[in-house]
């Protein structure tokens, strides 16, 4: 009986599908490692309070730098720092996008010269502004005769201030601590599922299952047909069927074990939970794969040259992973973009995903893209087969 | 009784975008027969090949393989060939038993088959290497293993030897002659080194821009005229071009 099993066809492919993923160690690290890598670089990049460091170009003929810092124990601290440059040097700092304002100081006080649809030195602008501005330029214009100045190390925010926080701008190295009165009005949100970890791992997940299937299998059969053994293969009683289906089982398996490692480790590292219906998900997830295991069998249905199949596969995924929100909410692009990103499958999948992970939503709310995914996948994959080139 | 022909192909053509391939190509293949197709590059050998494998389909013409077409017999056919395509490369990260238990599967074998074959192409030191760390030889008996896994009655190499060192061609020489020896499969070899031909197959066809330009044995394609020394002298003879350019 266990020989019959051993013997049978579909169970070697499905084992030699196996092996060749178990032994390739790239493939391990693509499939599982880099997804967590990202999440706990993004993730810890986005979570922790910043300390941030904005720096600005104050336009004058002599050198050195100042630094303002605005210390908020909710927000984290931020040093803006002034350095000292003339226009010409400050236009090339701005292009490298090592500062994003360049201050000069005219007869009526500072002016910021910024490009205002960079949100970055917008930010950059209302915070140090309203500090700034309350320093006689007359200070910063003068020759101090050390590079560094440190203009009031800890200016209060001046949003609650009363006081001139230039009569602190002593000498280097002054310090008082006026942290206790730094309160800004700021409640700082703690509640599961607003955090940016929160949004971005339902959008790994949903990225995980695009790319794993395109690669894994839309690439991985074009490279087959490339190598000759698709057609070594097929001129074999070896059923057809067999092949595909051996294919796609180690596939999703893979893509489930990826995911569970993947809700495990942000689980651990960042206290996420599912907050919906797990069979919704276990549904929308499937049904996410039948997607895009039908688009990763389309793509691979005729060409036998691995590198026109590398530019199918990035041409359709790296517009949706742009678009589809996985990494910001794709409402940040224009109104009319909207309802041409909404259909696409990755934003389906990763909409769904994150509906059901911070939400709460089950069925109800999945069981339409759920549906939508399965008949993309069904229709790619008929196409693909139809125009399938097995030699 | 005489024993039917294993293979027949019947005045087939075959021709690609800009490339007449095969060209009224007829052949008659007798069980335990060992043909070669001798030609240079591009001579259409590997089209004819494809086409007796029912890779390929013919423009025109007829191929039966024992008696029948392929169209609604493949399943059937299948069971009884085997076949080297040129330059297959195999599951990188699978062993050569791994491989060989692959494609014994798809003919519902054994690990017994497995061994008997490992034995036959003299890989059994090699069972645990992963096919991509074999040397080319030994690449290509994994081939001629995976040909022979399923006792084929027809056997189909396309250019076995191609690239191989000269021991290494000897080695899958001894092969195929052993197994002339003991079995009574039918087989065609395309080759462009004449050698081979010489050494491994009765039956020699000489064939050039998808035409075949004379076939027999040594003595019938060389006896009728002795200033013709070798193969390569009589292909320049008919074509005014050597076999190797």
């Amino acid at each position: 009986m266990i020989d019959r099993i051993r013997n049978n066809q579909l169970w070697q492919l499905i084992l030699a599908n196996v092996l060749e993923k178990v032994r390739e160690p790239g493939v391990l690290f693509w499939g599982i490692g880099f997804p967590i890598l990202m999440s706990i670089g993004l993730g810890l990049a986005f979570t922790r309070k910043p300390e941030s460091v904005r720096h600005v170009a104050l336009i004058s003929a002599d050198t050195g730098t100042y630094s303002i810092v605005l210390k908020d124990d909710k927000l984290g601290n931020t040093t803006f720092q002034l350095e000292k440059m003339p226009w010409e040097a400050a236009m090339v700092q701005l292009k490298r996008g090592h500062v994003n304002v360049a201050v000069t100081i005219g007869d009526s006080g500072y002016r910021y010269h910024f490009d205002p649809m960079n949100p970055d030195a917008q930010l950059t602008y209302v915070r140090m502004a309203p500090v700034l501005n309350q320093i006689p330029a007359r200070d910063l214009n003068r020759d101090t005769g050390y590079g560094i100045r440190d203009l009031g190390s800890e200016i209060q925010d001046p949003a609650s201030s009363t006081q001139h926080p230039a009569s602190r701008i002593q000498s280097p190295g002054y310090e008082e601590d006026l942290s206790a009165a730094s309160a800004t009005e700021v409640d700082v949100l703690t509640v599961t599922g607003t955090r940016y970890i929160d949004f971005l791992i339902p959008g790994m997940i949903a990225m995980g299952v695009m790319f794993s299937c395109l690669w894994g299998l839309g690439y991985y059969i074009i490279d087959t047909r490339s190598k000759k053994l698709l057609r070594r293969m097929i001129a074999t009683p070896m059923k057809r069927s067999n092949y595909l289906i051996a294919m796609i089982t180690v596939r999703l398996v893979m893509n489930v074990i990826e995911a569970i490692l993947l809700v495990l480790f942000a689980w651990l590292a960042f206290g996420i939970t599912i907050q919906g219906n797990i069979p919704a998900l276990l549904v929308l997830f499937l049904a996410g794969n039948i997607a895009f295991s039908g688009i990763g069998i389309f793509l691979a249905c005729h060409t036998s040259k691995t590198e026109i199949g590398n530019a199918f596969i990035n041409v359709v995924s790296m517009p949706m992973m742009i678009l589809s929100g996985i990494f910001f909410s794709y409402h940040n692009f224009p109104d009319w973009a909207i309802p041409i990103i909404q259909p696409l499958p990755l934003t389906m999948l990763a909409d769904g995903i994150r509906s059901i992970f911070i939400e709460g939503a089950g069925f109800a709310q999945t069981a339409i893209p759920s549906l939508i995914l399965t008949l993309t996948g069904v229709v790619f994959f008929t196409v693909g087969l139809k125009l399938f080139k097995w030699h | 009784m005489s024993p039917s022909p294993v293979i027949e192909v019947r005045n087939v053509f075959k021709s690609f975008k800009t490339v007449q391939a095969v060209q009224g190509v007829s052949l008659t293949i007798m069980p335990g027969q060992f043909v070669a197709l001798l030609g240079p590059n591009g001579a259409g050998k590997t089209t004819l090949v494809e086409m007796i494998e029912g890779i390929q389909k013919p423009d025109r013409g007829e191929i039966r393989i024992l008696g029948k077409p392929w169209k609604g017999n493949e399943k059937e056919l299948r069971q009884v060939i085997g076949l080297s395509l040129q330059e297959t490369r195999y599951i990188e990260k699978l062993t050569t038993y791994e491989t060989l238990r692959l494609f014994g599967s798809f003919f519902g074998l054994g690990k017994e088959r497995v061994e008997e074959v490992l034995h036959l192409v003299g890989l059994e030191e090699k069972r645990k290497a992963y096919t991509v760390n074999l040397s080319g030889g030994q690449r290509q008996r994994l081939a001629l293993g995976i040909a022979l896994i399923n006792l084929p009655r027809i056997l189909l190499l396309d250019e076995p030897t191609t690239g191989l060192d000269p021991n290494a061609r000897r080695e899958i020489w001894e092969i195929l002659r052993n197994l002339r020896k003991s079995s009574d499969t039918s087989m065609i070899l395309t080759t462009h080194y004449m050698e081979e031909a010489e050494q491994l197959c009765e039956q020699i066809v000489i064939i050039d821009e998808g035409k075949i330009l004379k076939e027999g044995t040594m003595e019938d394609l060389l006896g009728e005229d002795a200033s013709l020394k070798t193969l390569d002298d009589l292909f320049t003879a008919l074509t005014g071009r050597r076999l190797h350019d």
